[in-house]
């Protein structure tokens, strides 16, 4: 019986061992970044170090995707969606920050803005150069989205595939009108040439180590808060509502809050991770809504494992270290590999890396043993 | 006419105006005010593609009581279960619990909180938490998202569950997942996560189905047992049981109530024996 | 209810928009085809364009006028190659000849023979000139050629292009020829010729007349023509009219701009219809999600392109290969699909979404590796371009026209399919109960490998069709995906009447939209909507109900 609280979580093994593991690699890569010098084999590259960081961005909107997936039975093909909103926000703040240092030199208005011809910022982004505010927006925006979107779909029991079709198709949309320049969004580039965050260079090394160690601790905290919510009565009712909604509804559970309470706060997750990604690549556009990408996040979580969190996250570094070494060696096998794992995971690896791991735990054990038994037994003889 | 009509409506004695009504929303449970019955149901219809699944039912419940319901496949029993508990809709007529509570525009959360516990046909329990966790989940206490978030158990609750444990006999189980445990095991849980409800009135759907000899008598003891201080309603098969069980039988037929009275009486109306052996 | 009365709506639609096209179509069908040409004394061709060697203008326009009457293939080209200044002077032997211009020299020809005479400097010979008026005449008489031709075509060809024309010798021309033209569809046009000449009549009555008949005319001159009188005219009684007449026709443009955009709709409908009708029956019938089915799409379509490379002589009828072609490559690979795939995963539909959305990724990535990314032209056959052209502002393009009754004769084989055959059967069995199908005998694995790979040959069909609007690349299928979703789950899951509404209804909506918000706008617009539906009725526009479909 678990009976969590903040607290608890924080403290329990799994989480511990998590985020001991989480910093211990963290650390180490920023030290060997910055102890080292260049020309050393130890040496971590800055390239190395934002890669590390948009890995861990990932893995926080994995993490997120678990919570709903995992746990709540809503296989969103819309989270993307989220993580660019997210981003988005944060663009704006960071469009704002270039001042007139931009290529036409307005001092108030983004390039793309003077290249249509605009005259004035258009209202809503009035405010986003405040970080503040551009903090608020990257909490509010995708977390309002996901709470009108969920109260519409769960009040009306749209469910399975139904909804899972539905959020890709949100996802879709909203593509649809960020490519377009009306919408103010810088259409098909997307919102770029960011200069700089809370004062620190972008380019500055100092400044990408800043960043993944800010996305190594955002993703132990939403792990924490995971663990928090899965091992209280909260997780346990969704659980609930996963394996068999209409009988936790009548035992008197408003199953739609619930579904609405998780769904919405893995959307925030999901921002917070756009967030963060958004100033260590250096761009968003519109490509980050495609559907692709959302179901690219889903099969990092069956890859990894769903409903055991840490396998979320296992999923998204494993599959996007794949990535990016597949990409480098042989660009054209990468989508055959990615096609083959979305098969082989569901047919024949339902439970994931995890699961697998977990279900052969025990006999590993047992032959391990087995082993020191016999060894023993000898040493006996 | 229709005038006249829609002013008879608008004053007649037995109905406040609508928005004074009490019964949209739930009331805590306990508040039901319940008279001399608990369940009222009347005319209620419910037609799937043409098939007339309930036809103009009518059944009361009286508080307290316990009721077996018999009926051969297809005579409604199960629909007039979802009736109740709000799964499905009646077409048309009124399905009352006490005297306020208008179950036919409040959602299945409403009515469970209400105080109305179900055992469906197929057990159905969370399989994937242990007997402990599953009782606890459908401990009556307050039951939305954010206090679930911070809820802990007391050590009150904590016997209270180990309690229903006890009655029916998974104390030794407690932790074991619910998906694993044996159909009998599945049907106690179910009916111990409905105790936990505390429920006014409870629907027993075919409750022996995979218990042995044993078990079934016990289960029997433990209806009895109910009976007085709740309402209960059970549907069964199985003959036997029933006759050790009941006191009032309705036989309901093609959605609409045959025969009602003791279980002897019931065995000697003609149309009931028409209808069960045939011409 | 609401069912039925779509249904109803939809029949009613399409007679309607025949009847329109119906009305617009010639009155009388009869060809008597005559011509009456006067038929003077043939004369020597080389006499008559003797006259134009001569710097008098007016000697060049009677020798023209002569040219003009004589009955020999040789005129319309002699006629051309005046305006085309290709007509010379040969200065040495002071003779007409036609000349083309080679490395700087005159390559000559004979005027009537065509046969090469001499190659001659460029200053030994010069074109003839000419000025406006004679342009004028020329063109006048080959229109008068032209309309008194005995090909339909042509003369109504003239007819059109001298709407508008003032000229009196025109006008004589055109009434003479009313007189005996017997195709309505020339005669339309002359009418309106003469229309447009009365209005310039001294008689007002003559004029109201001219502008009351030219109320219903579509002809683009006419309302340019109505809108001068509105402006010139000194007579208010005029103006009215003139007005009055404007406003019918408008009102007439109207129309068929609406009944063009239903048509475009319907055809978008129906490109929407074959794709989501084979996702219909593997998501309605099996329960199954198939998210490679815009790959199966994509590989019709490339079956299309291949077959069109492997006949490369006969594209008129590669089309017709390619239909029985698309159906099977793309259903055996949808029953491979199954087979691999698809079997181990009956139950779990999200899995099975994952599952086949990673063959998606395979399939397109497989279409990239051997067809490269490039996109790829499919030729249209020559049955299939070109327009019906009911009026000047309302014309049906043949390949849309040819979508919209293949799509419905698809969709209706599958229906009779579904509803008259063992094999329909047995998977509506199976389709409502596995098990009780597989206790009666009904070989269910059987079953399922066919109706998948029926769903799958359908979109490979669909991808024939598309095809022949769209370039053939390996993202065709996935622009498609989620339009046919939308279509199959807004119609209700397991109803093919349903999706058959849903995607007319859908295209029709969109088509109306887009003049008004855009073409991206319109389709968020519509997305929009669906997601916001879907939550109204989840089940879709026609649900399946009872006991089976609760679970």
């Amino acid at each position: 019986m678990r009976h969590s609280t903040f607290k608890t979580a924080l403290t329990d093994r799994t989480a511990r061992h998590f985020i001991g593991v989480l910093f211990a690699a963290t650390l180490l890569a920023v030290l060997c970044n910055q102890l080292f010098p260049a020309d050393s084999a130890l040496h971590v590259s800055s390239y190395t170090i934002t890669l590390m960081g948009k890995y861990l961005c990932y893995a926080l909107l994995a993490l997120a995707l678990d919570l709903v997936w995992g746990y709540c039975g809503i296989l969103s093909l819309g989270h993307g969606a989220f993580f660019a909103l997210g981003g988005y926000a944060m663009g704006m703040y960071l469009m704002r920050q270039i001042g007139d240092r931009g290529v036409y030199g307005n001092p108030t208005l983004p390039d793309f803005m003077v290249f249509l011809n605009w005259k004035e910022l258009p209202w809503y982004w009035h405010g986003v150069d405040h970080f503040w505010f551009a903090a608020l927006l990257i909490l509010l925006v995708p977390g309002l989205l996901a709470f009108v979107f969920g109260w519409l779909a769960f009040r009306s029991r749209v469910t399975g595939v139904y909804l899972s079709i539905i959020t890709q198709a949100l996802t879709y949309a909203l593509m649809l009108a960020f490519f377009r320049n009306e919408l103010g969004f810088g259409g098909n580039n997307g919102l770029t040439d960011f200069k700089d965050l809370l004062g620190f260079s972008l380019q500055a090394d100092s400044t990408r180590v800043g960043l993944l160690i800010a996305s190594a601790v955002a993703l132990a905290v939403a792990f924490v808060l995971c663990r928090w919510i899965t091992g209280s009565k909260l997780g346990r009712v969704v659980l609930a509502v996963r394996d068999a909604e209409s009988r936790a509804r009548f035992v008197g559970y408003r199953t739609e809050h619930y579904k609405l309470w998780v769904f919405t706060v893995s959307a925030i997750l999901a921002g917070i991770a756009g967030a963060l990604y958004v100033p260590q690549v250096g761009i968003i556009n519109p490509g980050e809504f495609s559907p692709l990408n959302s179901i690219e996040l889903v099969v990092w979580v069956a890859v990894g494992g769903r409903a055991t969190l840490y396998g979320a996250v296992i999923g998204a570094i494993v599959v996007n270290y794949g990535k990016t070494v597949f990409t480098g060696l042989m660009p054209e096998a990468w989508l055959f590999a990615l096609g083959g794992l979305f098969v082989l995971v569901t047919v024949f690896m339902p439970q994931g890396l995890t699961g697998v791991v977990q279900q052969n735990w025990p006999k590993l054990k047992a032959r391990l043993s087995r082993n020191t038994d016999q060894e023993t037994s000898n040493d006996c003889a | 006419m229709t005038a006249l009509d829609s002013l008879r409506e608008t004053f007649r004695r037995d109905q406040v105006f609508d928005f004074m009504r009490q019964g949209t929303r739930p009331v805590l449970p306990g508040q039901v005010d319940a008279g001399k019955n608990i369940l009222y149901l009347e005319d209620i219809t419910v037609s799937f593609d043409g098939f007339k699944a309930l036809n103009d039912l009518t059944l009361y419940i009286k508080t307290g009581e316990l009721r077996c319901i018999i009926g051969p496949n297809g005579a409604g029993k199960s629909t007039m279960m979802d009736v109740i508990t709000g799964k499905t809709r009646p077409d048309s007529g009124t399905c009352f619990f006490g005297q306020t509570l208008d179950l036919t525009r409040m959602s299945e959360t409403d009515i469970a909180t209400a105080g109305i516990g179900r055992k469906f046909q197929k057990p159905t329990v969370f399989p994937e938490h242990t007997a402990f966790e599953n009782l606890e989940l459908a401990m009556n206490a307050p039951k939305g998202a954010w206090h679930s978030l911070f809820s802990q158990l007391s050590g009150e609750q904590r016997d209270w569950i180990e309690q229903t444990l006890a009655t029916v006999g998974l104390l030794d189980d407690r932790d074991k997942v619910a998906g694993l445990l044996s159909h009998g095991q599945k049907q106690w849980l179910e009916i111990g996560m409905v105790l936990m409800q505390k429920p006014q009135l409870l629907l027993v759907d075919e409750p022996i189905a995979g218990m042995t000899r044993q078990e079934v008598e016990r289960t029997g003891e433990l209806l009895k047992s109910l009976a007085g201080e709740h309402s209960v309603v059970v549907v069964e098969h199985d003959m036997e049981f029933i006759r050790s069980i009941a006191s009032t039988v309705t036989v309901l037929h093609q959605g609409s109530v045959l025969a009602e009275g003791t279980m002897q009486q019931v065995q000697n109306d003609p149309k009931v024996i028409e209808v069960y052996l045939g011409e | 209810m609401g069912h039925r009365i779509c249904r109803l709506a939809f029949a009613l639609l399409l007679p309607w928009l025949c009847s329109l096209a119906w009305a617009e179509a010639p009155k009388n069908s009869t060809t008597i085809e005559s011509a009456t040409t006067a038929d003077p004394a043939p004369r020597d061709l080389h006499t008559i364009l003797q006259p134009l060697t001569e710097r008098s203008f007016d000697k060049k326009e009677a020798a023209i006028r002569q040219l003009a009457e004589q009955d020999s293939p040789r005129v319309v080209p002699l006629l051309n190659a005046l305006m085309d200044r290709d007509l010379l002077h040969w200065k040495d032997q002071d003779r007409i000849v036609l000349g083309k211009k080679v490395d700087g020299d005159w390559q000559l020809y004979d005027p009537v023979t065509e046969q090469p005479l001499a190659r001659v400097g460029r200053r030994d010979a010069r074109a003839v000139v000419i000025n406006n008026h004679l342009r004028t005449v020329i063109n006048n008489q080959l229109a008068l050629r032209s309309l008194n031709s005995k090909n339909s075509d042509e003369r109504y060809q003239a007819a059109n292009q001298l709407i508008g024309n003032l000229d009196p010798d025109m006008l004589a021309a055109l009434s003479q020829r009313r007189e005996v033209e017997t195709r309505s569809r020339v005669l339309d046009e002359i009418t309106t010729a003469l229309n447009i000449a009365a209005l310039h009549s001294d008689d007002l009555t003559t004029r109201l007349n001219a502008i009351d008949a030219l109320g219903s005319d579509l002809h683009p001159t006419v309302k340019n023509t109505l809108n001068q009188v509105l402006r010139q005219s000194d007579s208010e009684v005029e103006k009215a009219a003139a007005r009055k007449s404007i406003d019918r026709i408008e009102a007439r443009i109207e129309r068929f701009q609406t009944a063009d955009t239903i048509f475009f709709g319907l055809s978008l409908g129906s490109v929407l219809l074959l794709a989501a009708i084979g996702l219909a029956i593997t998501f309605g019938v099996m329960g199954v999600i198939n998210m490679a089915h815009g790959e199966l799409i994509m590989l019709g379509a490339y079956t299309t392109y291949v077959v069109q490379q492997l006949l490369p002589d006969s594209h008129e009828w590669s089309l017709i290969i390619a239909i029985p072609a698309a159906f099977l490559v793309s259903g055996l690979v949808g029953i491979l699909i199954e087979r691999f795939v698809i079997r181990y995963l009956y139950g779990r539909p999200l899995e099975t979404l994952l599952a086949t959305f990673g063959v998606s990724l395979i399939l397109q990535q497989a279409v990239r590796v051997i067809f490269s990314p490039l996109n790829r032209t499919v030729v249209t056959p020559d049955w299939m371009s070109g327009a019906w052209q009911i009026n000047p502002v309302f014309s049906l393009t043949f390949n849309r026209l040819y979508i919209i009754f293949f799509a419905l004769t698809v969709f209706l084989a599958l229906l009779t399919l579904l509803k008259k055959t063992r094999l329909g059967l047995q998977v509506r069995a199976v389709s409502q109960n596995r098990n009780t199908a597989r206790a009666l005998g009904i070989r269910s694995e059987r079953v399922n490998a066919l109706t998948f790979g029926l769903g799958s040959g359908i979109a490979g069909i669909a991808g024939v069709a598309l095809a022949q609007l769209t370039n053939v690349g390996p993202n065709l299928g996935q622009s498609y995906i989620i339009d046919s979703f939308m279509v199959v789950v807004f119609g209700g899951v397991g109803n093919l009447w349903g999706t058959l509404t849903a995607a007319f209804g859908l295209g029709i909506a969109n088509k109306f939209l887009e003049p008004v918000a855009g073409a991206v706008l319109a389709k968020i617009v519509v997305l929009v909507f669906i997601i916001l539906f879907i939550q109204r009725k989840p089940r879709g526009l026609f649900p399946q109900r009872g006991r089976a479909a609760e679970e």
